[in-house]
């Protein structure tokens, strides 16, 4: 059906619904085949050890048992280790990252055999009496005492500091010196666990005779771990196929190539037989990626009234046991927005990445600009206190002007627009700011046990990852381009095949929108398929808010290729040059004559039967775009956090959230709404709930879901969102990215309306995250300090 | 994670039940399973025998008890949350049963179960402690009934002999002034400290959560209110006797001055 | 191996079970019936809620054995036989209650068993009956407005 109805900027409903909600999802654990086999890991006993001896017999004999292997069994398996693929300088020093430990385990989750059972439960059972002899040797886990190398992960690079990066620095450092103002502050930001709801797991079968082999896997990246896995096992990209079917969330954790990925592969084909496996809550929690873990020591050169000079980071970046897929880029990804959304005229971040006996850190929500935005942000309010300025009167009068074409800013990179101000103006209208103000007086004149504090947040984010060129520039081994496929069917149907793997961020509808448009057809006549290698040949999947500022303009550029040869034929059927069509109302119309016209369905139909196509012309309407975004896109805004803190015991309530972001053109608000509802809230948890702990034997104490304190609809407050568009100029649709913007955003903006609401009893810092306890021992210590 | 294997006994009546505890090695007894699965799943817990009680429906009941009122062991906790006789008679068992856990877990978990696991960081104990609740229990040798004072006897230890059976739990009339303050970070979670607080002959009993390896008196409180102290003063003495953990939620510094913070706010709300 | 019986949306099915087996996979492993989810080890995520006889539970932390004889519902028997959406899951569809899908089918199963005893609650009650169910995508803003709104529908509906 043609259509002439707009629905880009409109809520629709979604397309990806009907299913999840009967229960039909297609997630990895609901996938079964005949003969299938169920894989189990055997963790170590200690965090840090040399494995001297493993004894298998026992597991071997118990019922339903197939295989139990050592990395010794699968010598052969794998010609090469888990791929890293940024090498982000050129002295990296890289560890070797096998899917089973040989001699060594390094972290909770560093396998060192694994089990294969005709059920999940047999295979449980034999993998508890794999007999594991080995030597517990000193762990480290603490950031500083890692650098001093006592304890060195991995003998043969002789240090834990396996990486050091400096952007480099911008404008006059001597600032950092000689500014009237210096303000200096140290934050650190602990461990998190991603917690998607849906674990890991995966599924590999094969037709072995023929040396094909499938992993459906509940993975973000399909094409990426096509490549990897080929890579770490030897079966080559074409006779590989990676399947993401529905999947559970991932928020980065399923942005790599995983051990038990490898393993499931080379036991598919080793044993001839369909493997499964799936991950327990606890051991998604050793074996999966965490994000964040950074130590910042931080300096901002201001005036006395309040203008800032200079923002200078020095970090300290946990990379975890072995280097997962992106670990070492991840704090990079954040060095170049360490300026947030100000002017400042000098500009230095450095980090070193450091080995400790933890999971790899990788991607999480945000990846780098969160931890870059906490710091930045702690470190202005810091700095308004210092002078004794509003920290809202401090952040507007250093707000970078606005610009509507891409402009060069001080950590070195282009930004592609942006007008911070009226966001910032709106978030503090909608939150009341100068009421809440008055409020606070009040209840801090009558001494209140609760006290309410209001917390600011303007951040500015990279997302639209990425340009090739730049990547290349920063040693990362890829691409960042994605592709779009257009395939009309004749009779009015649109297939859609998208490089991007969307797991719950609704790319079906937004695709469908963009194409209905563009085509003048109904979305319910445009089919999205993605996640499938053999479906969607060419992508770069879905992280770092890409998607619809890369795969989405991909697709904006095919569908300008579907109308160009529409137009051709357009102007064969209707007799007429191509230059006397315009296309209006959904259809190729000869100009002056509306009624002479042809639609993309009409079209469709005669490519496919082809039976009186031009000369020259091709059968079948269909376009492929491969979209390299010149630039990244930068979307920015303000949140405002209120909150009541109970100075008794330390306890934080938010009372009210507002965010006003901007990320550029909008194509489904609805779903950008839900969006920034579900990253403000993993960023809520952070600032008040979340942070992985460990004993003194390194063992994660918070190492399920009764102690990893994931807020519920409980502690989650309702927000209030609005939006500012400027669009971008990376792209011809004005996008820039929403997913992460929520995350990046709200930790600071939290974390500094809790210091906020007990400053006035000498408080200047609280952590994260916000704990009742670390409240209450903030004020008593600055009691402490009066005293 | 699957648990550890077992066999399994379904019980038909309390004398199955303890017929199977005192003829099987290493048997557990099964009720809504809220604490005992869980353990099982993480494969901490691997008993050898599982004795299912949880079709005993004539232990699910709350009724009149002289000035008292009796309630089964099997009593779920949104049964006791939802309890009239309760909400008149003894309104805070209903209020912290509400307080337990999630509105599934309060679907089958059991106030018996709860109380027999013995857990320092449940709700229920604490309250009962505070209420000088009554346990009934059934053994081989017949029934016998042990004060709350006297059935918490270390952490995850009750009196309870191995073959007995917890029936009823029985909790006097205390409907004049009440608090159970739960303070934890998420609402589902274990209190992190809570305080039960129920007036009596002008004084009050306080019963302590996760202060200690059993749930606990605030005896310094108690004494001091006996002796006419306010609230405030003698909710300085709530940390006295108690031996709180350290982990994850907080460390044991914290608890002992939150404790003070929270049973002075519970006595204000219990003797106002 | 334990003899049950179980009714699961209205169909009876007999199965010989190992003690051990968790309700969840009973459900999802035997009976196919793999809407049911499971998000975690130790029922704090809600994924896994089911009814029995005609209240929540967690199936992840109930034994196969224990239901024997009961009354289970799961996700696949909320929809009518037409196909028809329950009013839960409808409300969800509509206001955008749901992202990548993995909790919603504990969330809608939680949400009908407190509608059942609480027609008309308010927000912060619909909140409160959500304290057992963990979602990492929506910050629970729209799945909260869906439940209200589904609340709205159904005692409409009724009345």
């Amino acid at each position: 059906m043609a259509t002439t109805e707009q629905y880009v900027g409109q809520p629709m409903l979604r397309k990806e619904d009907a299913p999840l909600l009967a229960g039909q999802g297609t997630f990895v654990d609901n996938q079964t085949m005949a003969g299938m086999v169920w894989m189990e890991l055997v963790r170590p006993p200690y965090v840090h050890a040399t494995v001297d001896a493993i004894d298998t017999s026992a597991a071997a004999a118990m019922p339903g048992v197939i295989a139990v292997l050592t990395a010794a069994d699968l010598e052969d398996a794998f010609p090469g280790g888990l791929p890293m693929v940024w090498p982000i300088t050129e002295d990296i020093k890289l560890p070797t990252h096998w899917p089973l430990t040989k001699d060594r385990v390094r972290f909770a989750g560093d396998a060192v055999a694994v089990v294969v059972a005709e059920t999940r439960a047999q295979a449980a059972d034999a993998a508890e009496v794999v007999m594991v002899e080995a030597t517990e040797l000193p762990i480290v886990l603490d950031l500083e005492e890692a650098a001093k190398d006592e304890v060195v992960l991995h003998e043969d690079l002789g240090t834990n500091v396996v990486v050091h990066w400096s952007h480099g620095g911008a404008g006059d450092q001597s600032v950092f010196e000689s500014a009237p103002v210096i303000v200096q502050e140290r934050y650190e930001q602990p461990r998190l666990i991603p917690n998607a709801i849906e674990g890991r797991g995966c599924l590999a079968y094969g037709i072995p005779a023929a040396g094909e082999y499938t992993l459906i896997s509940a993975t973000q990246i399909p094409h990426i771990l096509r490549v990897g896995l080929s890579l770490a096992t030897g079966i080559p990209q074409a006779k590989l196929r990676v399947i993401a079917p529905d999947v559970g969330g991932a928020f980065g954790s399923k942005l790599n190539v995983y051990a038990e990925e490898a393993l499931a592969l080379a036991l598919a084909r080793h044993l001839r037989r369909p493997v499964k496996w799936i991950e327990d809550r606890g051991e998604n929690y050793v074996a999966t990626t965490h994000g964040r873990g950074v130590l910042h020591d931080c300096t901002l050169a201001g005036t006395e009234d309040g203008k800032i000079l200079g923002m200078k980071f020095v970090e300290l970046a946990d990379m975890g046991a072995y280097f997962q897929l992106l670990t070492p880029g991840i704090p990079e990804l954040g060095g170049w927005v360490y300026m947030g959304p100000y002017a400042p005229d000098a500009y230095w971040y450095e980090f070193r990445g450091i080995m400790t006996n933890a999971t790899p850190t990788d991607a999480y929500r945000g990846a780098g600009r969160p931890e870059a935005t906490y710091v930045v942000e702690r470190l202005v309010d810091a700095f308004a206190r210092r002078i004794g300025k509003d920290p809202a009167e401090v952040r507007r009068m250093n707000l970078h002007p606005p610009f509507t074409e891409a402009t060069a800013s001080i950590m070195g990179l282009q930004v592609d627009s942006g007008d911070y101000e009226p966001a910032f103006d709106r978030a503090l209208e909608m939150a009341d700011y100068s009421q809440m103000r008055k409020e606070q007086a009040a209840r801090r004149e009558s001494g209140d046990v609760k006290q309410i504090g209001i917390g600011l947040s303007s951040y500015i984010e990279m997302c639209g990852l990425a340009p090739s060129n730049i990547l290349g520039a920063l040693r990362y081994v890829a691409g960042g381009w994605d592709a779009a496929e257009i395939e009309c069917r004749p009779f009015g149907q649109i297939v859609v095949r998208t490089g991007t793997s969307p797991h719950g961020q609704g790319q079906e509808t937004a695709w469908s929108q963009i194409v209905a448009d563009g085509l003048g057809v109904s979305p319910d006549d445009v089919e999205v398929l993605h996640g499938d290698t053999s479906v969607t040949r060419l992508g770069m999947d879905t992280y770092g808010s890409r998607s619809v500022s890369v795969g989405g303009e991909a697709l904006r550029r095919a569908v300008e290729k579907v109308k160009e040869k529409a137009r051709t034929i357009a102007a064969h059927e209707l007799e007429v040059a191509e230059d006397d069509l315009e296309w209006s109302d959904g259809a190729y119309r000869v100009k002056g004559v509306p009624d002479k016209a042809r639609t993309i369905p009409d079209l469709a139909t005669s490519a496919w039967t082809a039976h009186a196509l031009p000369e020259g012309v091709e059968p079948a309407l269909e376009g492929t775009a491969v979209f390299d975004p010149p630039n990244f896109t930068w979307p920015a805004g303000t949140h405002v956090c209120i909150v009541e803190v109970d100075t008794e015991t330390g306890k934080t309530d938010i009372l009210r959230y507002v965010a006003v972001d901007d990320c550029g053109t909008v194509i489904n608000p609805m779903i950008v709404d839900g969006q920034v509802h579900g990253g403000i809230a993993q960023g809520i948890a952070e600032a008040l709930y979340e942070e992985a702990l460990y004993d003194e034997h390194g063992n994660l104490t918070t190492s399920s879901m009764t102690q990893y304190l994931i807020p519920s609809a409980m502690e989650i407050p309702r927000m209030e969102l609005d939006r500012t568009e400027t669009p971008s100029t990376t792209n011809g649709l004005g996008v820039k990215g929403i997913g992460e913007a929520g995350t990046i955003a709200s930790p600071p903006a939290v974390v500094n309306a809790v210091v906020d609401a007990v400053s006035h009893l000498g408080v200047t810092e609280v952590g994260k995250p916000a704990s009742p306890e670390r409240v209450w021992r903030a004020i008593q210590d600055a009691r402490g300090g009066d005293a | 994670m699957i648990p550890a294997p077992f066999d399994y006994v379904r019980a038909g009546s309390v004398e199955d039940a303890i017929e199977a505890l005192v003829s099987r090695e290493d048997a557990k007894l099964l009720a809504g399973g809220h604490s005992l699965l869980p353990a099982m799943r993480l494969r901490v817990a691997r008993p050898a025998t599982l004795v299912d009680i949880g079709r005993l429906s004539d232990l699910s009941y709350v009724r009149a008890d002289g000035d008292g009122v009796a309630i089964g062991a099997l009593t779920r906790h949104h049964d006791v949350a939802a309890s009239e006789a309760l909400q008149e008679m003894c309104p805070i068992v209903p209020y912290a049963a509400g307080q337990i856990g999630d509105p599934q877990v309060r679907h089958l978990g059991t106030i018996g179960g709860s109380v027999a696991h013995g857990d320092p960081a449940g709700d229920m104990p604490s309250v009962l402690m505070a209420l000088d609740a009554t346990f009934v229990a059934r053994g081989p040798s017949g029934e016998r009934t042990i004060a709350a004072d006297a059935f918490f006897t270390s952490l995850f230890q009750t009196a309870l002999a191995p073959d007995e059976v917890l029936t009823e739990i029985r909790v006097p009339r205390a409907a004049d002034g009440w608090a159970y303050l739960k303070f934890n970070r998420r609402a589902q979670d274990w209190a992190l400290v809570g305080v039960a607080a129920v007036r009596s002959n002008g004084g009050a009993r306080v019963g302590l959560t996760n202060m200690g390896l059993t749930p606990l008196r605030a005896t310094g409180v108690e004494d001091a209110l006996n002796g006419g102290a306010d609230p405030a003063t003698a909710a300085v003495r709530a940390d006295e006797g108690t031996a709180p953990p350290s982990d994850a939620f907080g460390s044991a510094e914290y608890r002992r001055e939150l404790v003070k913070v929270l049973v002075r706010r519970a006595l204000e709300e219990a003797m106002a | 191996m334990t003899a049950i019986s179980v009714t699961v949306n209205g169909v009876r099915h007999e199965a010989d079970v190992e003690p051990r087996t968790l309700l969840v996979y009973f459900l999802r492993e035997h009976l196919g019936l793999t809407g049911t989810n499971v998000g975690c080890d130790t029922s704090s995520c809600g994924s896994c809620t089911i009814h029995v006889d005609g209240e929540s539970v967690k199936s992840c932390t109930m034994l196969a054995v224990q239901a024997d004889g009961r009354d289970l519902a799961t996700i696949e028997g909320m929809a009518g036989e037409d196909g028809t959406m329950h009013p839960l899951q409808d409300a969800f569809h509509r206001n955008h209650g749901l992202q990548c899908g993995y909790c919603t089918p504990g969330m809608i199963m939680a949400a009908a068993s407190y509608l059942q005893e609480h027609p008309s609650p308010t927000e912060e009650e619909v909140r409160e009956s959500l304290e057992g169910n963990l979602c990492r995508c929506t910050g629970y803003q729209n799945i909260v407005q869906s439940i209200m709104d589904a609340a709205g529908q159904m005692s409409g509906a009724s009345a």
